[in-house]
């Protein structure tokens, strides 16, 4: 009985022990996760690796989480000064050799991140020189700060598709919204669709902004109703439409035939009905 | 009796005000709602036209030869203009935001004699080229602070006929973020002085032609259904349902759907072959439990169960929770941008939620590929001498008259930025020249 007593206890004690080091943020070594990271990939692995790319010198962009070419350049020289084979990916033996060459702070790294300070992580320099004042007022903001506190810092930046802001991607989203917000998903991909096959298209506007805002063109901008704040899915289905999806087959005009006021419409040559929307040339 | 008549006549006239009131009411609702449009087409465009201003003066610097920068140089003054046209429409004349303009009329104008100048005998000077360097840093500027006004107005549903009437009034209570954030616009732009003087969408516009390439035996709607079953992975062939496409349609179709248990599907397929042409997959993507890495293998596989074979990795990003692949067909090791195919996967299991073919299918065949005229080193001599070529290889483009060309590749940096850029393997010619556009930065919301 008593036997089973101490081994409990001592179970205990080393969950405990085991469990301290992650809980006061002490852990002695930071490391990559197993991943392999590449070209396009964003999220916590690849704000080490910009840090410890930056520590060694070979990273002189912003410290934002998400691997564009900058990071791809400076992974590809490091790769090549390391004697490793240059691919530009992060795997296995690159990151061990990051490791072992380069330091990582990753206490100070999230930090800054999490306060929104412009920041560099350069080997050698105090930590203080690193850091310029500005970024978020501390104002008001603190408690927010403190919740944040423990959660790991994203990254700054995201990926945004070739020729596209996030501007441009939040107006389409709106339009999308405005008009199709009923429709099963592929039917707002195929509203988005319509307005790039527009934007394309010689005899429309040449821009995402004069496309939608043409006059009488959408109803859902005649009635004010675009302005109605867009849901996730409406973000997804402008990103999947950016990204090549086209499931109306090239339409450059769509219309809901319960509602369709214009006899002209009804001329147009149809491809297809989505939900309750017919997409026609 | 008089008295009942006279009740009935005014009340009859005081509905009729009423109707009358209303319909008034709506008529100039509707009318504010359309000038307001106007200006929110013209601001965005704006914003629009500064970002392509922006990308183009940084491809003009990667650029090389006559042919290319010509025209080049004539679109941005175009883009000059048609920003300069933006700025006209918005109701800013009480606000000072004549530096702007001024500035806007210095690319302008800088970009029309240059353009019109025989580039050949009289290449661009090294002052030149410095005056478009800080052109380009400039109009970096001042898009980055337009691209904050735009989120702010986008985020908290500014309207510009508050601002006219700020404006008009003088009004200092009412909300004038987008005043303020023109104001440091101008600020910005002030930074740059005369004394300084002394680039397209990725997208490739491809020519419309017909969809020669597909080929196979016609597939009946049964067919089209077990085929869909089996990429859908629905295990129920009765929750799917598949139309026909109709006239319009520049290659038959069949679509097939299904909605259930919180997944939906999509997707289209060619009557000629069966061919899978896009397929959407939607349901709710939990947080990323693979890397993008292994996403991509993931996407391979599923090429390779398409039989589409020699597809090769071109880009690869991650938008959140998934990734997005675009593969391209390499043949003899040429890379053929024309054969493109996006496939997108969850990056919290792996499955595929989408495949994009129309590009490839148009545009797949096996080609004759001439033997390259110019050897790399050749073609690298033609390429700006300030631009650090990091790679390069062989690669089939569509080039702006729409006729597909044979090129060497090469990507280089300048500055902070990657561009891809193709010359002509035969003839030497620039192609085109790409700069590639990296991350954006998030919004600070707590401006």
């Amino acid at each position: 009985m008593r036997f089973k007593r101490t081994v409990i206890l001592l179970f205990f004690t080393v969950l405990l022990v085991a469990g301290m080091p992650s809980a006061d943020g002490l852990r002695p070594v930071e490391a990559f996760s197993p991943q392999v990271i590449q070209h396009g990939a964003s999220g916590e692995d690849v704000i080490e690796l910009q840090a410890r790319l930056q520590y060694l010198g070979f990273y002189n962009g912003k410290i934002d989480g998400v691997f564009g070419w900058g990071t791809y350049w400076a992974l590809r020289n490091f790769q090549y000064e390391f004697g490793l084979e240059i691919d530009g990916m992060a795997g296995t033996k690159t990151k061990q050799k990051l490791e072992k060459a380069s330091e990582y702070d990753k206490g100070f790294v999230q930090e800054q991140i999490r306060k929104g300070k412009k920041f560099t992580h350069y080997g050698g320099t105090p930590k203080e020189q690193q850091v310029k004042n500005g970024g978020k007022e501390q104002t008001g903001k603190k408690e927010n700060e403190q919740k944040d506190e423990g959660t790991p810092a994203e990254p700054t930046a995201v990926n945004v598709p070739g020729g596209f802001s996030q501007n441009d991607i939040r107006l389409m989203a709106n339009a999308v919204h405005g008009e199709a917000r009923g429709e099963p998903y592929e039917g707002k991909v195929a509203v988005a669709a319509v307005i790039l096959n527009r934007v394309e298209s010689p005899t429309f506007p040449n821009t995402v902004s004069g496309v939608i805002f043409e006059p009488r063109a959408f109803t859902a901008v005649a009635d004010g109703q675009i302005w109605l704040t867009p849901n996730e899915s409406a973000e997804q289905a402008v990103l999947d439409a950016i990204n090549g999806w086209d499931p109306t087959g090239e339409a450059t005009y769509y219309f809901n035939p319960n509602t369709a006021t214009s006899d002209w419409i009804w001329s147009r040559p149809q491809i297809k009905q989505i939900g309750k929307h017919i997409f026609c040339m | 009796m008089i008295r009942w008549i006279l009740i009935a006549v005014l009340a009859l006239a005081v509905g009729a005000t009423g109707i009358w009131g209303y319909q008034e009411h709506q008529e100039k609702n509707a009318i504010l709602v359309q000038a307001e449009n106007t200006y929110q087409r013209s601001f965005h465009d704006l914003s629009y036209h500064m970002d392509l201003l922006h990308d183009q003066i940084g491809t003009t610097l990667a650029m090389n030869t006559k042919e290319r920068l010509s025209p080049q140089l004539a679109d941005i003054w175009r883009l000059t203009s048609e920003a300069h046209n933006d700025v006209g429409q918005l109701p800013l004349a009480l606000l000072p935001f004549n530096k702007t303009e001024e500035f806007l009329s210095d690319i302008g104008d800088f970009s029309y004699n240059t353009a019109i100048r025989d580039l050949e005998k009289d290449p661009l000077t090294d002052g030149e080229v410095n005056n478009l360097e800080s052109l380009y840093d400039k109009s970096g500027e001042i898009r980055d602070e337009l691209r904050k006004v735009q989120h702010l107005v986008l985020e908290n549903n500014l309207r510009w006929m508050d601002v006219q009437l700020a404006l008009a009034t003088n009004d200092k209570q009412a909300d004038n973020t987008i005043v303020d954030g023109f104001k440091t616009v101008e600020k910005t732009v002030e930074g740059y002085t005369e004394g300084n003087l002394g680039v397209s969408m990725t997208g490739t516009s491809n020519k419309k032609h017909e969809y020669q390439f597909l080929n196979g035996e016609n597939i009946n709607k049964k067919q089209a259904l077990k085929k869909a079953q089996a990429l859908f992975e629905v295990r129920d062939a009765s929750d799917i349902k598949i139309t026909k496409s109709g006239d319009g349609a520049e290659v038959a179709t069949y679509s097939a759907s299904f909605h259930k248990a919180g997944r939906d599907g999509y997707m289209d397929m060619s009557v000629k072959g069966g061919h899978p042409l896009s397929l959407i997959i939607n349901r709710e993507v939990k947080d990323p439990g693979i890397s993008l890495n292994e996403g991509m293998n993931k996407a391979e596989d599923y090429l390779k169960d398409l039989k589409m074979e020699d597809m090769e990795l071109f880009q690869s990003s991650q938008y959140n929770n998934v990734g997005v692949y675009n593969f391209l067909y390499t043949q003899e090791d040429v890379r053929m941008y024309p054969d493109s195919v996006q496939v997108k996967v969850a990056l919290d299991n792996g499955d595929v939620l989408g495949f994009t073919s129309r590009d490839y299918y148009l545009n797949h065949k096996e080609r004759d590929l001439p033997d390259p005229e110019l050897t790399a080193e050749e073609a690298k001599d033609k390429v700006n001498h300030n631009v650090k070529i990091q790679e390069n290889r062989l690669a089939v483009i569509e080039n702006d008259s729409g006729e597909e060309v044979l090129t060497h590749e090469f990507l280089g940096v300048l500055g902070d930025d990657t561009y891809r850029i193709f010359i002509n393997a035969s003839n030497g010619a620039e192609e085109k020249v790409e700069k590639l556009q990296g991350a954006e930065a998030k919004f600070d919301d707590a401006v």
